[in-house]
Order: C-alpha cells, then sequence, then structure tokens
C-alpha cells in the first residue's frame, strides 16, 4: 500500500491516492460488516482449545489513515483461559488497546478495520469469530459476554445522566427480561455495593461530575459487571487513578474475578500492576507480540532484549541509581515499518542474523515463546543475568 | 436557583440602563433630525417664521432643547412609567403602531424559526453520524450554500422562479388584490400565500449555520469516551446517536436557540423591504431614518430587554439539560 517518502513528507497528488485508495477498502469492509440478517453459519467457528475464553489468532488490525495505512496490529496471537487473567503490557501505541478494541469491535470507523485473522470467543455452549461478525450481531456480545472498563473514569461517563440509570440501561439491556423497575433497581444498588461504593443509595441518584475520579472508576466497573460477563477487559483501568485509590481497585478486580469466574484482559504498561494481577503475560511492541508466558516466565527469565530492557528501566524500592535505565531509541514509523525485526535499531543485543526478515515464535519452554534470534537455536534465555533486578520485577 | 434568577434579573436592570442611555445619546446625535426636517418644510410656506425661529420653537415642544442627560432622564422616568409616547414619523401613540406591525413579523421570525429546527437538527445529526459520506457532503455543500446567498440575491432568485416564472405567489404584499372580497378562512389563507416566500427566505438564508453547528457539536460529542461505553453497553446505534449523544450535542443547542428570542420581534428589514410586508424591521428602519426618537427608542429598549431575557432563559434552559450547571 501507500509508502511514506523517507522524509515523511506527502505531495498532494500521493495523498489524495492514498485516500481514494483508503475509501475503496474500507467501503468493502464497512459494507460486509453494516450487513443485516447474516446467518450465524457464517461467523460460528471451534475453539482450539475450550478451556480458552478468548483466542486472538493472527489478527491484523489496521488504520487506513491519511498519510498512509498504519498496522497496528499486525498478526497477534494469543490466548486467554477461562478464569485466568493475562497481562498484556508494551509502551504507548504499541497495538494493546486496539487489540482489546478489536475484540469488542469499537475501533474508530471507518478508519480502523480488522483485515485478516480470527478472534474467537467462547459463548460456553458455542463459539463465535468475532473478526467475522457483523456489527448487529456483536451488539448483542458487548457488556454481555465481552464488558470493558476504559481507561479513563473521568469522561466514560456520560454527564447528563444519572449513575442509576446508566446502570439499569445495561441490566435492563441484557438481563431485564421478566424483571420490574424495582428489580433492575435492586440489581444495581447490588452492584455498586458490590464496587465498594457505601453511599450506593445516594450515588444511584447522582451525576457523574458529583464523584470523583475513583468513584467513577468504581462505577465504570460495577457497569463492565453487571452482566456477569465471561470476559472483562481492562483497558489500563488504574492508569488515571492515584495509588492508594490504584491498589483499593485492583484488590476490587481481583476479587470480583474469583466471584463471578471470568477472564481478564489486563492492559496497562504498569509493570508493578501486571505482576500482581496476571496469571499470564504478554509483550507486545509495535504491533507485534515479542513474548508471551506465564507471569513468572517473563519476570523471572524474560528472554526477548525488549522485555529485559522494560524489567530494568523499572524504579526498585531500595536500589539507588543515579540515573534510571531507559531503552535508548525510538519506536520505528508505524506507516513505515522495517523488514527486520523491529526492534533492531534500539537493540543492545543484536546478533549477526537480526538483519534478516522478522524473526519467527519460538518456543523456549512449553508456556513461554518469544520473537528473537538470539534463541532461534534453541537455547536458554542466559541465566547469569542480573538476578537482582530479577527480583526487582516481582517484589513490587 | 431562586436567587440566582433575582441576581440576574437586578443585572439586567443595571445593564438595561446604560444601554438605553447609549442608545439615547447615539439617536440625539444622528444627523437625521426629525425637528429639522419639519422645520425646513415648515419654513418654506407663504408667509411663514424664518427657518431658525421653527427649529427653536419645535425643538422646545418636542424637549430637544435639553441636554441629552436630561433629555434621558425625561425619557426613563416616563418609560418606566409605561408611557411610551406618541411616535412624530406616524403621529399615532407608539404602542398602536407597535402593534400593528408586530404581528406579522411575529409569525414569519417564529414559523422560520420552527422551520430551521426542524430542518437543520436532523439533517446536522444525520451527517455528523454519516461522516465524509455523500449525503454529508451534500448536507453541508447546500448549509454552505444556504450561509453565503445573500439575502436579496436569494429573494430576488425565488420571485423569479415562483412568480414570474411558475406564477404561483405575488411578488410583494402582504395581501391579494381581492383580499377585501373573501371570507374570514380566505383572508387567512390568502395572507399565508404572500408569507411563503418570505419565510423561506429566512429560513433557507439561516438554516445553514445553525446545520453545521449540530454536525461539529454532534461529531465533537460522538468521539467522545462515553459514546464509547455506551457502545460498549452493547446499545444499538440508534439508542447511542438520539439518546446518549443527542441529549449532550443539545446543550450547545439551547444558548443559540434561546439568544434568538429577540430574533422573534426584531423582524427582517431586508427581507419585508425586498417583498413589502409592513413588518417592524421596515417601519423601525423609517423611524430611524426620519429621526422618530420616541418610536425608535421603545424599539431598541424593547430588543435590549428581548436580548437580556433571551441570555436568561438560555442559562435556565442550559441548567435543565446539563446537570452540571444546575447551581444549588
Amino acid at each position: 500500500m501507500a509508502r511514506k517518502k523517507a522524509e515523511g513528507y506527502l505531495s498532494g497528488k500521493e495523498s489524495r491516492r492514498i485516500s481514494k485508495e483508503n475509501r475503496k477498502t474500507t467501503n468493502i469492509l464497512e459494507k460486509k460488516r453494516k450487513r443485516k440478517n447474516v446467518p450465524e453459519s457464517e461467523y460460528l467457528t471451534k475453539m482450539h482449545d475450550p478451556a480458552n475464553a478468548v483466542e486472538f489468532d493472527n489478527l491484523h488490525t489496521y488504520f487506513f489513515t491519511d498519510a498512509g495505512t498504519v498496522k497496528s496490529v499486525d498478526g497477534v496471537s494469543f490466548e486467554v483461559p477461562v478464569g485466568k487473567t493475562v497481562g498484556v503490557v508494551g509502551e504507548s501505541g504499541c497495538g494493546k488497546s486496539v487489540t482489546s478494541l478489536s475484540l469488542m469491535q469499537l475501533l474508530q470507523r471507518p478508519q480502523g478495520q480488522v483485515v485478516e485473522g480470527e478472534i474467537r470467543l467462547n459463548l460456553g455452549d458455542k463459539a463465535v469469530d468475532v473478526a467475522k461478525m457483523p456489527y448487529e450481531a456483536v451488539q448483542h456480545l458487548r457488556g454481555n459476554f465481552v464488558s470493558m472498563i476504559f481507561q479513563e473514569p473521568m469522561t466514560s461517563l456520560n454527564p447528563v445522566f444519572r449513575i442509576g440509570d446508566q446502570l439499569n440501561e445495561v441490566i435492563e439491556l441484557h438481563d431485564g427480561e421478566g424483571k420490574s423497575k424495582e428489580d433492575v433497581k435492586k440489581r444495581t444498588i447490588e452492584l455498586l455495593e458490590m464496587v465498594g461504593i457505601a453511599n450506593s443509595e445516594g450515588v444511584y441518584k447522582m451525576y457523574p461530575h458529583e464523584l470523583s475520579g475513583g468513584m467513577r472508576q468504581r462505577v465504570c466497573i460495577a457497569m463492565a459487571l453487571a452482566c456477569n460477563p465471561k470476559v472483562i477487559i481492562a483497558d489500563e483501568p488504574t492508569t488515571a487513578l492515584d495509588v492508594t485509590i490504584q491498589a483499593q481497585v485492583l484488590d476490587l478486580l481481583r476479587n470480583l474475578k474469583d466471584k463471578i469466574n471470568s477472564s481478564i484482559m489486563f492492559i496497562t504498561h504498569d509493570l508493578g500492576v501486571i505482576a500482581e494481577m496476571a496469571d499470564y503475560v504478554v509483550v507486545m511492541y509495535a504491533g507485534r507480540i515479542v513474548e508471551k508466558g506465564t507471569a513468572e516466565d517473563i519476570f523471572y527469565h524474560p528472554a526477548h532484549p525488549y522485555t529485559i530492557g522494560l524489567m530494568a528501566s523499572k524504579p526498585v524500592v531500595g536500589k539507588q541509581v543515579d540515573k534510571l535505565y531507559s531503552i535508548p531509541g525510538k519506536v520505528p514509523n508505524p506507516i513505515n515499518m522495517p523488514d527486520y525485526c523491529y526492534f533492531k535499531d534500539r537493540c543492545e543485543m543484536c546478533v549477526e542474523k537480526c538483519g534478516g526478515e522478522y524473526p519467527c515464535e519460538v518456543s523456549i519452554s512449553p508456556t513461554h515463546k518469544v520473537s528473537c534470534y538470539r534463541y532461534s537455536d534453541g537455547q536458554t534465555p542466559d541465566a547469569a543475568r542480573n538476578t537482582e533486578e530479577k527480583k526487582g520485577g516481582t517484589a513490587s | 436557583m431562586k436567587n440566582y434568577v433575582i441576581k440576574r434579573i437586578i443585572f439586567s436592570i443595571f445593564i438595561l440602563f446604560f444601554v438605553t442611555l447609549i442608545i439615547y445619546t447615539l439617536i440625539r446625535c444622528l444627523p437625521a433630525s426629525y425637528v429639522e426636517t419639519m422645520a425646513m418644510q415648515l419654513s418654506t410656506k407663504p408667509g411663514a417664521k424664518p427657518y431658525e425661529e421653527w427649529v427653536a420653537q419645535l425643538n422646545a415642544s418636542y424637549g430637544l432643547d435639553q441636554p441629552i442627560l436630561v433629555g434621558y432622564f425625561r425619557w426613563l422616568a416616563d418609560f418606566a412609567q409605561g408611557r411610551f409616547g406618541d411616535s412624530w414619523r406616524f403621529t399615532v401613540p407608539v404602542i398602536q403602531k407597535f402593534k400593528e406591525v408586530i404581528g406579522v413579523s411575529f409569525v414569519m421570525g417564529a414559523i422560520s424559526l420552527v422551520l430551521e429546527l426542524v430542518i437543520a437538527i436532523p439533517l446536522g445529526v444525520i451527517a455528523a453520524t454519516k461522516q465524509y459520506s455523500k449525503t454529508d457532503y451534500a448536507i453541508s455543500a447546500s448549509a454552505l450554500v444556504g450561509i453565503s446567498l445573500p439575502t436579496f440575491f436569494f429573494a430576488t432568485i425565488l420571485k423569479l422562479i415562483f412568480s414570474v416564472k411558475l406564477g404561483w405567489f405575488d411578488t410583494h404584499g402582504l395581501v391579494g388584490r381581492n383580499y377585501a372580497q373573501l371570507d374570514a378562512m380566505g383572508k387567512f389563507l390568502d395572507q399565508a400565500r404572500h408569507l411563503v416566500l418570505p419565510i423561506a427566505t429566512l429560513t433557507i438564508v439561516s438554516v445553514g449555520s445553525l446545520m453545521r453547528y449540530t454536525r461539529t457539536n454532534m461529531l465533537e460529542v460522538l468521539n467522545a469516551d462515553y459514546i464509547r461505553t455506551a457502545r460498549a453497553k452493547g446499545l444499538s446505534e440508534g439508542k447511542v446517536i438520539y439518546h446518549h449523544a443527542f441529549r449532550n450535542t443539545l446543550i450547545p443547542l439551547v444558548t443559540i436557540v434561546g439568544g434568538s428570542l429577540p430574533g422573534l420581534f426584531s423582524g427582517a428589514l431586508i427581507t419585508e423591504t425586498l417583498f413589502a410586508i409592513p413588518g417592524i424591521g421596515y417601519t423601525s428602519y423609517q423611524a430611524m431614518t426620519a429621526g422618530d426618537i420616541p418610536f425608535a427608542m421603545f424599539y431598541l429598549s424593547f430588543l435590549a430587554v428581548l436580548t437580556l431575557a433571551g441570555n436568561l432563559i438560555s442559562d435556565i434552559l442550559y441548567a435543565v439539560v446539563d446537570p452540571r450547571v444546575r447551581l444549588s
């Protein structure tokens, strides 16, 4: 598709050609999504492993912008097992949120489109491929089977409706059958109490602006949990909150997960939070997964140079350093990705092979996978690495 | 809320005082003087007094020999007691003339405002929800055409097409030739027929800006985080747009609609003149060019009161639609 010149300038002619092409591509995709009364068989699928709640399989989500196609998510595959928490980490713009928005089909339309791959969602008695579903059908999954907690509690609630009404709406929509107004209200109050809001009757009648950020985030969590979803996506739920509230919200999420036995996909760039919450960790870089494994694999035996750099750039309590480590360089231009390893230009551990095409995934243990040439000949992560650092990675 | 409204009303009275003072000063300073025109006419009559004597006599009898400030306070005292005086230009009480001409202007203003809202808001919402589609381009382009067309040009085009070529409507006037012979229903229909083109002109010329305003606001709201939350709940697209987004779009629109209250009574000078409709816009223009201080003062202070009232109403409406500005 559209290529940007090295200097980053686009001529008017080029830009027009790109927008025209984009419109063509997105129109076809949009039309497919907007169809009505699509037979279910078209998007019914089978889970590869019934113990998984979600399976992302070679997911490609692109944004067709006027400056060229941005491959936000470029071949991402991972699983979210039932009842487990999967942490997704990576720096800003690496495609964490876009992956989760693809699952909800909440991408900015029409620019953002899932162009390839499967997102298999386990609904219990059957499984569907969200990537192939039309908008109409996805609506019934949102809030019901998959729900999402957004990163901005201050702006995620509609300012002109009362908290109670906003919560009632979800319950009425998915669980409302045969329930009277009083029943719905009772459930809403119950939810508010469950997320630790003391004055639930009062908050029920309040508007969002009358609540603090932490309280609003609790309301958002209550909203996400209202219909006991199978999968909860928590997109940086604690980023906008101060540390004490963060701890409370994390505790809350963990307890609630056990209570309703759902899976959580936890997106953050806070490694401390991940260490505390996640069973499995997926590390993303520039739209691709560079390393995935159990929390132990990632924190005790980080293999990919990027993960190692991340661990090193985290402050450690009790350790005095003059200057905190930071990974040198910057992420490549998303419109014009190199054809070798995306991390090569910033990597301090390059080997000769790194100049070749993007490395494929290598298993270094049954649970631990990494995309790096350093492990392509079957060696295990260097055991002689700074042990102090690794301890610090889990202590927080 | 009650205290707030009372406070606002007291402020409004202060503002009104200064606004009328400025208007009075400006009118007194205008080069168009009713007295001078009268004196000129009277002095040309055979055997009349010379011009200077007439001016002095008329100035004394119209109270224009007083300094501006004194004249203003005299006018203010009368105004406060509800004595609006007689129009110099039309030689009838101001109120009587006002009542004669306000009706048709109000009807025109009100109908075109309602039409504007009914046309602009839905189209603006549709354009925003289908951003960059053909529908959006069509709506935005026609809005731009509406904004860009000058009233006099557009009114003339309408007259050419619908009156001259098609012969559906009369080119001007409020009543037809055989108005006097019609029964009540016929009279009403005759007047209505004569108002079609003026109202069409008023509506089309001003509908564009409201439409664009709605579109911009709707777009901003549709990109807000809470709309994504509403979608994440699993609500249908219609519910998201017409329930969650629309309530938020209403907030800025209310200020516009509240602010258009004086527009209902101010009349439309150009349109009324082009279609020869005896409305308040045309009448006040005549009064002002003749230096008719009582009528001009009454009309302008009336508009000032309405503007202040409009602001107050839009503030109150603001609180109704937006809980964040509700005052305790």
